[in-house]
């Protein structure tokens, strides 16, 4: 579970990149005249987007007859859903209390200073998004981060910038 | 002879400790050595500070091995297996030759934790083969009555593992009394609590035994239908679940006429979570099931009366259920035989924090904190000082060292201000201030605080205020008067759960360390040396100047020449403690 509920900001669409709609008639389909379906809708969609574009929510209104902002209501109660693009690496550092009491929160501030952008952002080229979680469940490995699928245990905030140098490097 | 069986935890915390890459290695040493051993996966034996583990099974017994890497298991692999010789050293655990580790799974009890680690959790025939689905057999084919199934679990005296507590015979038998066409019984595996990874191994580790024991509720109750709420955050878990549902499917476990039994009707699903603490409160999660905020509805109606889609419900937690199976087989007195007079049978409990030794214990009620932090969990890390232990998640409560004799039942822990919770122990030493951990539930609730109840809502995010200051320094004398008047309010003013526990962490640690909370506010000083306002860092005279500190300083604010004696500009320094923890000569001072 995020810790951060962040999704009270206006969202921002780049105008470069239309959202293809098509994709989520199968996903219609498969729900349709299903009651109570409107979250794992919802998961859907953020499979094939990453995060919950403001067509989607508005062809699955037309689709299921709810209203736009009943389905707002559900996107902004949850704080799995995003509605803003991220960056191809989501790193998720573990907020748990076994982290915490471990030194979580200076994992974050090394991670802030690093990338340059605040808990809850995504970097100008879109490569990470820095995210506050809390229990990963590898509490015996504190304090944690994942990036993908990879958790990365008994972290310094050195350690941690190393992790992100070495994607970096890799990424160019 | 048997052949040899090796096999490697692959649950998410050994995963994250490198056992795919051991588990990889000795797929290629048995493809290269045909037949000379069967090699397996299994989950979460419990013992998270040694994974990543793996388990040898030959004719005189088993072997458990530690901190196993791909260049140990190849000693493992050329010593025990192939010149039959046991590589002490790695040793954690064995039937034969005393381990590093023989007290920590020695001094258990496991229930609960029967299957975990013992056997492949993606094959039903193994759970099979340890008595799995045997139970609800045994109902079907001995005709035991919905009430007599009922009458069991009453009397092995179990109550709910989730934190509440209530009698599960009972909630079971309020949910039979309402009659209905319709009836659902509900697994409640959204475990929020930060620190508490329970359900998550069992759920990983055994999931037919979950199933089934929401197959015999179903059956006692008379349900339907039935949902597993499970946190999306468990992705290994919500597949393993998926496939044994599968499997149970399969062979008439779940379905129409299952076992043969006319109109025993009942199948399940998994419904993933979105990410809500509160939707571990069980009105909230039938909310979110039905597709809406997962917001807490005022009770009475309880669920056993009107819950999902109106119908009646009954929702216990995944260690719940997980017992369910056990109890039947072996009957409530053998269940009711461990424990105390109200608190039966045994606890899972997830050790973190300061403690050596973290992981999964399953001990019986009534053994004291002291064996279980001590005995079990190896005492504190790096020798340090054992200064409380945290209880129950943020609805929970700081339990001081000097408590530690307190025995683990419902009603002890409850009278420490503290409660059972779902089985999160976080353990902090001398160096964790209390201020701190209070703030850190605090922030937790306030932000996960659904807005319904004004004072939960806005009451919290005051009580936090008034902490992060007392923590900056900034704190007034009134203000342990303003917590205690504002925790008195939203306990009593909050629909739900969450509202109503929220303050305990505040509560319990004025309680037991309020000196702590004067310390900040009189003497604007953290005794713990924790909060970052209240403390510098400063070089002594013991430097020799490599310059170790500086090049992990973040903001450049210490320098110094090579060899010399270095110094941290207060002005830039952000107090992370990174070259604290860096110096390897005790050099850099914190007051």
């Amino acid at each position: 579970m995020r810790i951060k509920r962040k999704n009270n900001e206006r969202h921002s669409f780049l105008p470069d990149e239309p959202v293809d709609t098509g994709l989520l008639d199968g996903l219609l389909k498969k729900y349709a005249g299903k009651k109570g379906s409107i979250i794992p809708l919802l998961q859907g969609v953020q499979e094939i987007y990453r995060f919950i574009p403001k067509e989607a929510i508005l062809k699955i209104s037309e689709a299921t007859g709810l209203s736009e902002s009943d389905i707002f209501g559900v996107v902004t109660f949850y704080s799995q859903f995003r509605l803003n693009p991220v960056g191809k690496h989501i790193i998720k550092v573990c907020h748990g209390t076994a982290c915490h009491v471990q030194n979580a929160n200076g994992i974050t501030t090394a991670l802030v200073n690093e990338l340059g952008v605040e808990d809850g952002k995504t970097t100008s080229d879109r490569l990470f998004t820095l995210e506050s979680v809390a229990c990963l469940g590898c509490c015996s490995l504190a304090p944690v981060m994942m990036i993908g699928e990879e958790t990365y245990g008994k972290l310094t905030g050195e350690k941690a910038v190393k992790i992100i140098r070495e994607i970096r490097n890799r990424e160019k | 002879m048997n052949k040899i069986k090796v096999m490697v935890g692959l649950g998410s915390c050994g995963i994250a400790a490198g056992a795919a890459k051991v588990y990889n290695r000795l797929l290629e040493i048995s493809e290269s050595n045909k037949d000379l051993f069967d090699l397996g996966k299994t989950s979460c034996i419990g013992m998270c500070f040694r994974e990543p583990l793996v388990e040898i099974t030959d004719g005189s017994g088993k072997y458990l091995y530690g901190d196993v890497d791909a260049k140990k298991a190849d000693e493992i692999f050329e010593s025990h297996i192939m010149n039959n010789k046991p590589v002490t050293e790695y040793l954690v655990h064995s039937d034969t030759i005393k381990g590093s580790e023989q007290d920590f799974l020695d001094n258990q009890i496991k229930i609960v934790l029967r299957n975990c680690g013992m056997m492949d959790p993606e094959s039903i025939e193994e759970y099979e083969k340890r008595d799995g689905y045997k139970s609800i057999r045994k109902i079907l084919d001995e005709s035991v009555t919905e009430d007599d199934v009922i009458k069991t679990v009453l009397d092995s005296g179990l109550r709910g593992r989730g934190g509440g507590g209530f009698l599960t015979g009972m909630k079971w038998k309020f949910a039979k009394g309402y009659k209905s066409t319709e009836k659902y019984v509900i697994c409640n595996a959204d475990e929020g609590d930060p620190g508490a990874f329970m359900d998550r191994s069992v759920l990983e580790g055994d999931p037919h035994s979950v199933i089934e024991g929401m197959i015999i509720a179903a059956f006692a109750i008379g349900a339907t239908g039935g949902v597993i709420y499970c946190r999306a955050e468990y992705p290994l878990a919500v597949k393993r679940l998926n496939l044994a549902l599968q499997q149970a499917r399969a062979k008439g476990y779940l379905g129409n006429n299952i076992l043969g039994r006319q109109g025993f009707n009942f199948d399940l699903y998994v419904k993933e979570g979105a990410g809500a603490f509160v939707c571990g409160e069980e009105t909230a999660l039938i909310a979110s099931v039905e597709g809406k905020r997962g917001m807490p509805n005022k009770r009475p109606p309880f669920p056993a009366e009107a819950g999902l889609w109106g119908k009646p419900t009954n929702i216990n937690n995944v260690e719940t259920y997980a017992n369910i199976p056990w109890i039947i087989l072996h009957g409530s007195a053998e269940f009711a035989k461990h424990g105390t007079e109200k608190s039966k049978g045994t606890k899972v409990f997830a050790l973190a924090g300061k403690i050596r030794n973290s992981g999964l214990v399953e001990v019986p009620m009534g053994v004291t904190l002291n064996d279980i932090i001590f005995k079990l969990g190896g005492g504190i890390k790096d020798g340090k000082k054992f200064k409380a232990v945290q209880m129950g998640g943020p609805s929970g409560g700081c339990i001081p060292a000097e408590l530690g004799g307190t025995i683990i039942d419902y009603d002890s822990v409850n009278a420490t201000g503290a409660i059972m919770g779902s089985g999160g122990m976080v353990v902090m030493d001398e160096t964790t201030c209390m201020i701190d951990v209070a703030k850190f539930f605090l922030n937790f609730t306030q932000k996960e605080s659904c807005g319904k109840c004004t004072f939960c809502r806005i009451g919290t995010k005051r009580m936090l205020e008034i902490l992060e200051r007392i923590s900056d320094g900034r704190g007034e004398e009134d203000d342990i008067d303003k917590l205690q008047e504002l925790a008195a309010q939203i306990k009593d003013a909050s629909l739900c759960g969450l509202g109503q526990t929220a303050p305990n962490p505040v509560l319990t640690t004025l309680k037991y360390f309020r000196h702590e909370y004067e310390a900040h506010i009189r003497d604007k000083k953290c005794p713990a040396k924790a909060c970052k306002a209240l403390i510098t860092y400063e070089i002594n005279n013991k430097c020799i100047g490599c310059g170790a500190c500086a090049r992990v300083c973040p903001t450049k604010a210490i320098t110094g020449e090579k060899k010399q004696i270095h110094v941290i500009d207060q002005d830039k320094c952000i107090k992370c403690g990174a070259c604290f923890d860096t110096c390897k000569f005790s050099s850099i001072d914190k007051n």
